[in-house]
């Protein structure tokens, strides 16, 4: 027969899990733990400055999926071009960020939010309002923007995580740390 | 008189748990064992070939990512190297070490998932797949820091890749670096000489050299039939040539040996990434490509070695935005077609034991 010190192997393997079952568990109690996400993270949601904008639409032509749509109209006081629409259908959206990379004024942000499902396709359609970098409402990520990544609270990462809890015994009592208690923390450095 | 039995025809799949996608197999039993099996597929064909020949050729980038899904950062890399060895376009040395890096990271997740659904298969139900998944996260983590997301990274560009590492990157690479082999070791101790994992794949599913080369196999499958190919070795790309990496090869070409060099291969390639880690020049990670590339009228087959195999983008230009033809040689295709005379007399149970020593994404297959 082929396995000459038969059990052998099973022991060796059992001993693996053993060790994994008494020590501290890597998973976190989503949604009441939130882990932060990356900095450069590329959220469901477009934001657009409207300062920025000057309504040249490079965005929707290097946007290969055809989901913004734009439309403007000649201001002849400042002598610039007045954005009338701008709208991005998420519904169609894959979220790879050519339009963010492509802007050449610095308006289009990435959002950071990743919690987009809706009862409605029609409520996937953001309009100018919903996603205006000044109304302060919406947080831009730091793609293809240094300085925005800067401010954004470090990524949390699970090999970090790892390397402290591997030395420790278990314990039962898992730690609850809330997400307003880290990012306070990451604010505070 | 004697009774006379018809053959058994069952579907497997298309929605399975084993097939690792949408993809269905007509098999034909006698009793318990397989007589004959077809293979059927195109439940997941969303034309991506044709797709891209109404994109820009720095629009197609995002659907290469969607061709191996769970090797995404390889798909980018296969792409981006043939329309620059089409335009002669140059990439400044520090992208060509970031572009490394990933690639080995990626063949280690990828690796990571198929050991671990192929265990899964053997009988070891999600406890190893747990272990392997954890391993994964961490690089997932690591190029969700670099790209922002988990799967579909979108990382490389034509010209290099689209932003250069964060501060944070290179502490974290270094202790990815100094785990991963601690984290080998001990699922070797899991595994290795496991009697369940050996009574299921040695022996099982032998594929032949002659099989192997005639059927245009590559990658771990070819390899481990006992053939030392490798397109990092034969047909340098990139910067390979720089890197001292072994070829590890298996002997009798059965699962077991398919597995054993998926994880020795996991070994050469963090040696890979800590010789680019340590070669790493500082400097630009991108060079000036106008925004609509447009390459001279010509074609060109750049290949690259994946996960799976050998991955191949041919480009045919007309000198517009887009390609006028784009055909992408999948190793999962092309390996499927030996999965037939594997499967043939082994049974049932032994059918998804084979299939996931192959190593099959749908979403390559179908394209």
């Amino acid at each position: 027969m082929k396995f000459e010190n038969y059990g052998r192997g099973i022991a060796k393997g059992m001993s693996v899990t053993i060790k994994h079952l008494l020590r501290h568990p890597t998973v976190s109690q989503y949604p009441e733990q939130r882990l932060n996400t990356s900095r450069r993270i590329r959220g469901n949601e477009l934001i657009w400055s409207k300062e920025k904008c000057t309504g040249c639409a490079t965005c929707a032509k290097t946007c290969h999926e055809g989901a913004i749509e734009i439309e403007t109209s000649p201001n002849l006081v400042n002598n610039k071009y007045e954005v009338e629409k701008y709208q991005v259908d998420t519904g169609y959206c894959i979220m790879c960020g050519l339009c963010v990379e492509a802007c050449p004024f610095e308006a289009l942000f990435m959002g950071t939010t990743y919690e987009a499902a809706k009862y409605r396709r029609d409520e996937l359609v953001q309009e100018k309002e919903d996603m205006m970098l000044e109304a302060g409402v919406k947080q831009p990520s730091g793609y293809f923007y240094p300085d925005y990544a800067a401010a954004l609270p470090r990524q949390t990462l699970l090999i970090e995580r790892i390397t402290e809890e591997q030395m420790k015994p278990a314990k039962m009592e898992p730690k609850t740390e809330t997400k307003t208690e880290k990012t306070a923390e990451a604010e505070k450095k | 008189m004697t009774l006379k039995t018809e053959p058994f025809v069952l579907n497997m799949g298309p929605v399975h748990p084993s097939t690792h996608g949408v993809f269905r197999m007509r098999v034909v039993l006698d009793g318990e064992v397989v007589t004959d099996m077809e293979p059927v597929f195109g439940y997941l064909h969303r034309g991506i070939e044709k797709l891209a020949e109404e994109r820009t050729y720095g629009g197609i980038i995002p659907l290469t990512d969607r061709l191996d899904y769970i090797a995404a950062m390889s798909n980018n890399f296969g792409y981006v190297l043939s329309v620059e060895k089409l335009a002669g376009i140059k990439v400044p040395e520090r992208a060509e070490y970031i572009r490394v890096i990933m690639a080995e990271l990626q063949r280690i997740a990828s690796y990571l998932i198929i050991i671990g659904a192929f265990l899964n298969e053997c009988g070891a139900y999600f406890t190893p797949f747990v272990y392997m998944f954890r391993e994964r996260e961490k690089i997932i983590d690591l190029f969700e820091m670099v790209s922002g997301q988990r799967l579909t990274y979108n990382y490389m560009r034509v010209g290099g890749v689209s932003q250069d590492l964060p501060e944070e990157f290179l502490p974290a690479l270094d202790k990815f670096l100094a785990q991963m082999p601690v984290c080998i070791d001990e699922y070797d101790r899991l595994l290795k000489e496991n009697e369940i994992l050996l009574a299921r794949s040695k022996g099982v599913g032998i594929l032949s050299k002659e099989t192997a080369i005639n059927g245009s196999v590559t990658g771990p499958a070819l390899r481990g039939s006992g053939v030392k190919w490798d397109i990092r070795r034969a047909d340098p790309y990139s910067i390979y040539d720089r890197f001292e990496f072994d070829i590890p090869t298996g002997s009798a070409g059965d699962c077991y040996d398919r597995y054993r060099v998926r994880v020795e291969e996991m070994r050469q390639s963090l040696r890979i990434i800590k010789q680019a880690r340590e070669q790493m020049p500082a400097g630009p990670v991108r060079t000036k490509v106008p925004h609509l590339v447009r390459p001279p009228v010509g074609e060109t087959y750049a290949h690259i070695e994946t996960p799976k195999g050998e991955l191949g983008f041919y480009l045919v230009s007309d000198t517009s935005i887009s390609p006028y033809r784009i055909h992408i040689r999948a190793p999962s295709l092309i390996n499927l077609t030996v999965l037939r005379e594997l499967i043939i007399g082994w049974k049932i149970a032994d059918l998804f034991v084979i299939f996931g020593s192959i190593d099959l994404t749908m979403g390559e297959v179908d394209r």
